[in-house]
């Protein structure tokens, strides 16, 4: 039914235990899948030696009775995560040359289940996009439709798992960017809740919003994957003092008397058709099932593409302060004066939409804009987690289409930010309430993937990656693989 | 708080000068506000600079709680609110020694709000300072201009260590005031134990905000701002700099611009800095990285329970209670090393008043019912004025030609107190117990090994001292005579050749009553 490398994280952790294959040959096989998908521009960096030592020390692992089912399966990272002694470019010039000398909490936790990594993926620069096209990288492509974008801003590594280079990538979701991308590749993407999973060595682009999360080929993958990523981790100030589920275990809750609301909202004039369709029918798959679906109303929905275009760029604009040329990064040549250093390093050193961030962002909290703007935004930011709150009274879960289109063509969107910022839709009001919620491949539309997305209130991921995983059990868009018949 | 119009007329006739300061100090606490890295002072460059402290890219700060402590405690001390929840907030402008673009710091919700401090000036009024309010902030790191021909060079070891901003309204009228407030604030904090105090490394330094008005008018001028002066001769000199510079530019017709102005120490005056259309916009925003800090009444009453008796009243309790004069009172309490050190003679010299007077300092602790009889009192206010005097005199001078600080006193107080014991034993003199002191200084022991090893046991034996005065008498009959025949100064003369002979220990008392007696007969 599908290509070996269609597997998943499950098949291969019991292949390696019945020795039906070695890490070292599992990571060959991730390398030479890489190689031969230069084309899709998944990757900036590859790290064959290293992942080569990764995984003869996975195999040692696994010789003497390893526990973790991620040991000796190979990852792609977003470059957003830094690596110790692995160049970390987060997509721009600015940080094209950085190599930083320190592991991302996430990096650690994967690296100490001897997962191993092959590379580091392509994404929009700073995580500020929808198509990948804003990577000083060039844009990785969609696998299902090269001529198409993979969504963004976890552009490689969507395409990267959907070309089944490797079974599962890590990712970082600020406003969609892992559920989008997972949507357009027609796999599943996890953004947990806000807290969940810490930010420590994930470079950030809006700190109140930046969400790590897992990019896979199921929901029992990202259920791996997310019991190794997450927990309380001391060095994040906002990572949570919670208990990590065994989500597992959890998988196998019935989704029969589960309530999911539909978010009218969700379904608006921007969703394309053949989307809707999907959505709807899948939905009705879910009922078929045995859940109840439950007409919802998230009163303030439209409000949230501009609250988040308000807050996420004010925080970015001084999170991105630190990038001035004077410790690390990108310097200009032959500067004259302190002001001409800063100037021509950040003028050189970001992109077009890094810059426009920063210049929205640094207006929005602006002395006489910032109750205007800033202070507004966050009540909106407010009243947003309250229809969330509200809904949950109800609902054990929300669904909708994950983007109102599918993936559209490179360069479609690329001259007007507008018409890319309402790809986030349905997605931004998710991280303005800090939820956690998932992407799940619910169908075709015009030969290409459509996502599901369900949302849960805070903390409630195991009821999101059980309602996911039984749904994945009756269904198989999950399984379909790029030229291999949609 | 005191009223504007309550002082008294400054100097600058006709005009009053209106002055706020705010006191950076830097709190002890070991590692720095957001990272753990080392506060130590004098590393080589780039040190003590953590992966945060250079601001990588993925690094996030975490608040330490140690400095959270010791904001509560100085708000405890000026008897202010404590927020329940404070928020960080990030104060943004590009510097190169400020490695994250911006500094975080404390905007709408500080810390510490609403204090004030009661402060002693040198004309002996008192005023009431209110304190606006106090917050918790990095500092920056430090550019050096001169380490390299044509480079600044960056040192971030001092890049986000933990500082306590306090800031008081506008309120203090002359230089005089201003610079007795901040002591003030120099001697609680050092007191508290949240800050050395050190102003040579930068551990406390001011900016002052100065402005004039028209004497009997309640608005305020246009203010200057006096940025970063660290000692309390510079903070006087600049204010008053200031407003001379001021007064004379209005009664010159000139309106005074609002900026920023360096003190220049080289020639006791200040410069313009930057104007008002420099001023950044510092696009202050709570800091997505925090959460509010969160003060439980349990953690205020953890602090409460251990904050030291302060130094009003500390200064209070010894003129009521041990009747030391204002003065004693005052020096003893400049600083909690030396109030300490004071205090721990006291207790060994006086155990059971010094145990009375601590415990009715503290109201709800009852006191024995047996009151004390006058006649202990008035001993025990004498060992308590003899311990002062001790401290204040031969200790103080002792310190002082040594340039040590009483931390690092030769002698411990309890071995003060018994050479003090000594003296009001009779066993020496107060003149010999300086030399024991000296001797004590220069570690040749404790006071009785070294009365005992010099023989410096006084003689307060009638037949010793008797036998010598004949002796004495005998040898010089014309100054004798001469006494006998009404010139009563010479009895200066034999009691100085009596000492001679007896090596200095005699009894001074004992040796004049008896001198008295035979040159009578």
């Amino acid at each position: 039914m599908s290509t070996p490398s269609a597997e998943g994280i499950a098949h291969w952790a019991r292949a390696l235990r019945a020795r039906e294959i070695s890490a070292v040959e599992l990571t060959e096989r991730a390398l030479a899948a890489a190689l031969a998908q230069q084309g899709l521009n998944a990757l900036i960096s590859r790290v064959d030696e290293s992942a080569r030592a990764a995984a003869a020390g996975a195999d040692a692992v696994l010789a003497a009775g390893a526990e973790s089912a991620l040991c000796g399966i190979p990852l792609v990272h977003k470059d957003i995560f830094c690596t110790n002694a692995i160049r970390t470019t987060c997509g721009s010039r600015m940080l094209g040359e950085f190599v930083p000398p320190y592991d991302a909490a996430v990096v650690e936790r994967l690296a100490g289940a001897h997962a191993v990594t092959i590379g580091k993926a392509n994404m929009d620069e700073f995580a500020m996009g929808s198509s990948n096209e804003n990577s000083h990288f060039g844009p990785a492509r969609n696998p299902w439709d090269l001529t198409r974008v993979p969504g963004g801003s976890s552009g490689g590594s969507a395409a990267a798992v959907a070309a089944g280079i490797v079974p599962f990538a890590t990712g970082t979701d600020t406003g969609g960017s892992i559920r989008q991308p997972a949507a357009f590749c027609g796999i599943t993407g996890l953004k947990p809740t806000y807290g969940r999973v810490s930010r420590w060595g994930m470079i950030a682009f809006a700190s109140s919003l930046d969400c790590g999360g897992v990019l896979a080929r199921s929901a029992e993958d990202c259920a791996h994957v997310l019991g190794a990523i997450a927990g309380h981790d001391a060095r994040d100030a906002t990572s949570m003092q919670r208990p990590v589920e065994d989500y597992l275990r959890g998988l196998t809750a019935p989704v029969a008397g589960l309530r999911i609301g539909v978010a009218r909202e969700y379904f608006g004039a921007g969703v394309e058709d053949g989307v809707g369709a999907a959505v709807h029918e899948a939905l009705a798959a879910l009922k078929a099932k045995g859940a109840t679906l439950v007409d919802i109303s998230l009163s303030h929905a439209d409000l949230a593409i501009p609250a988040y275009y308000v807050i996420a760029p004010a925080e970015a604009s001084s999170n991105l302060a630190r990038y001035d040329g004077v410790r690390y990064g990108y310097r200009c040549a032959d500067p004259q004066s302190l002001d001409d250093l800063y100037t021509r390093s950040r003028a050189e050193g970001f992109g077009a939409e890094v810059k426009r961030r920063i210049l929205i962002g640094t207006y929005a909290l602006s002395a006489g804009y910032y109750d205007a703007y800033y202070l507004r935004a966050q009540r909106v930011r407010r009243l947003i987690a309250n229809d969330f709150a509200e809904a949950f009274k109800q609902v054990d879960l929300i669904a909708g289409p994950t983007a109102p289109t599918v993936a559209f063509k490179l360069g479609e969107k690329a001259s007007d930010p507008l018409a890319m910022y309402a790809a986030d839709v349905n997605t931004v009001a998710v991280n303005l309430a800090g939820l956690p919620a998932i992407s799940i491949p619910a169908g075709f539309s015009n030969g290409l993937p459509v996502g599901l997305q369900l949302i849960a209130p805070a903390f409630a991921e195991a009821r999101l990656l059980s309602a996911a995983h039984q749904f994945q059990q009756h269904t198989d868009w999950h399984l379909r693989m790029p030229g291999t018949g949609a | 708080m005191t009223h504007p119009h309550s002082s008294p007329l400054t100097p600058h006739e006709g005009w009053q000068p209106v002055i706020g300061l705010e006191i950076h100090a830097q709190l002890n606490a070991a590692s720095k506000l957001f990272s753990g890295a080392s506060t130590a002072y004098g590393a080589e460059p780039n040190t003590h600079a953590s992966l945060v402290d250079v601001a990588l890219p993925g690094t996030l700060p975490v608040p330490n709680r140690a400095a959270l402590d010791k904001a509560i405690r100085f708000g405890l001390a000026v008897d202010a609110q404590i927020a329940r929840h404070s928020v960080f907030a990030r104060k943004n402008y590009f510097y190169p020694d400020l490695p994250k673009g911006y500094q975080i710091s404390q905007y709408e919700l500080p810390i510490v709000a609403h204090g004030h401090l009661s402060v002693r000036l040198d004309d002996g009024r008192t005023i009431d300072v209110h304190i606006e309010r106090a917050h918790l902030e990095e500092d920056a790191g430090k550019s050096l201009h001169d380490a390299f021909a044509a480079a600044t060079a960056i040192d971030l070891n001092r890049a986000g260590t933990p500082l306590l901003e306090i800031v008081s309204a506008p309120v203090l009228h002359s230089a005089a005031e201003a610079v007795a407030y901040m002591r003030s604030v120099h001697t609680l904090v050092r007191w508290l134990g949240i800050c050395d105090g050190n102003m040579q490394e930068g551990s406390f330094r001011c900016d002052a905000n100065v402005s004039v008005r028209r004497a009997g008018s309640d608005k305020l001028g246009t203010r200057t701002e006096i940025k970063n002066v660290n000692s309390f001769r510079f903070v006087e000199k600049a204010i008053e700099y200031e407003i001379e510079r001021q007064i004379r530019a209005l009664e010159s017709g000139q309106a005074i611009v609002q900026e920023t102005r360096l003190y220049d120490a080289a020639h006791h005056h200040t410069r313009p800095m930057r104007g008002k259309e420099d001023a950044h916009d510092y696009r202050y925003f709570p800091d997505p990285d925090l959460p509010p800090l969160t003060v439980t009444e349990a953690d205020i009453e953890v602090a409460r329970a251990t904050m030291p008796e302060l130094p009003q009243a500390r200064r209070a309790r010894y003129i009521a209670q041990l009747g030391l004069p204002d003065s004693d009172a005052t020096q003893l309490c400049a600083d909690r090393a030396t109030s300490d050190y004071f205090e721990a003679t006291f207790a060994t010299l006086a155990p059971a008043a010094a145990a009375a007077s601590t415990s009715e300092s503290e109201p709800e602790k009852v006191t024995s019912g047996v009151p004390r009889s006058p006649a202990d009192l008035a001993l025990a206010h004498a060992k308590a004025k003899l311990a002062a005097n001790w401290v204040l005199g031969e200790l103080a001078a002792a310190l002082n030609a040594s340039a040590s600080t009483i931390d690092a006193s030769h002698v411990a107080p309890s071995d003060l107190a018994k050479l003090i014991a000594r003296v009001n034993e009779g066993v020496i003199s107060g003149k010999i117990a300086k030399d024991v002191f000296a001797a004590m200084w220069a570690g040749e022991g404790d006071a009785d090994t070294i009365i005992a090893a010099r023989g410096l046991r006084q003689i307060s034996d009638t037949g010793a001292l008797g036998a010598t005065i004949d002796a004495l008498l005998a040898e010089f009959p014309a100054q004798l005579a001469d006494y006998r025949n009404g010139n009563e100064k010479l009895l200066q003369f034999f009691v100085g050749q009596a000492m001679k002979r007896l090596k200095g220990q005699a009894n001074p008392q004992q040796l004049n009553a008896l001198l008295r007696e035979k040159l009578a007969q």
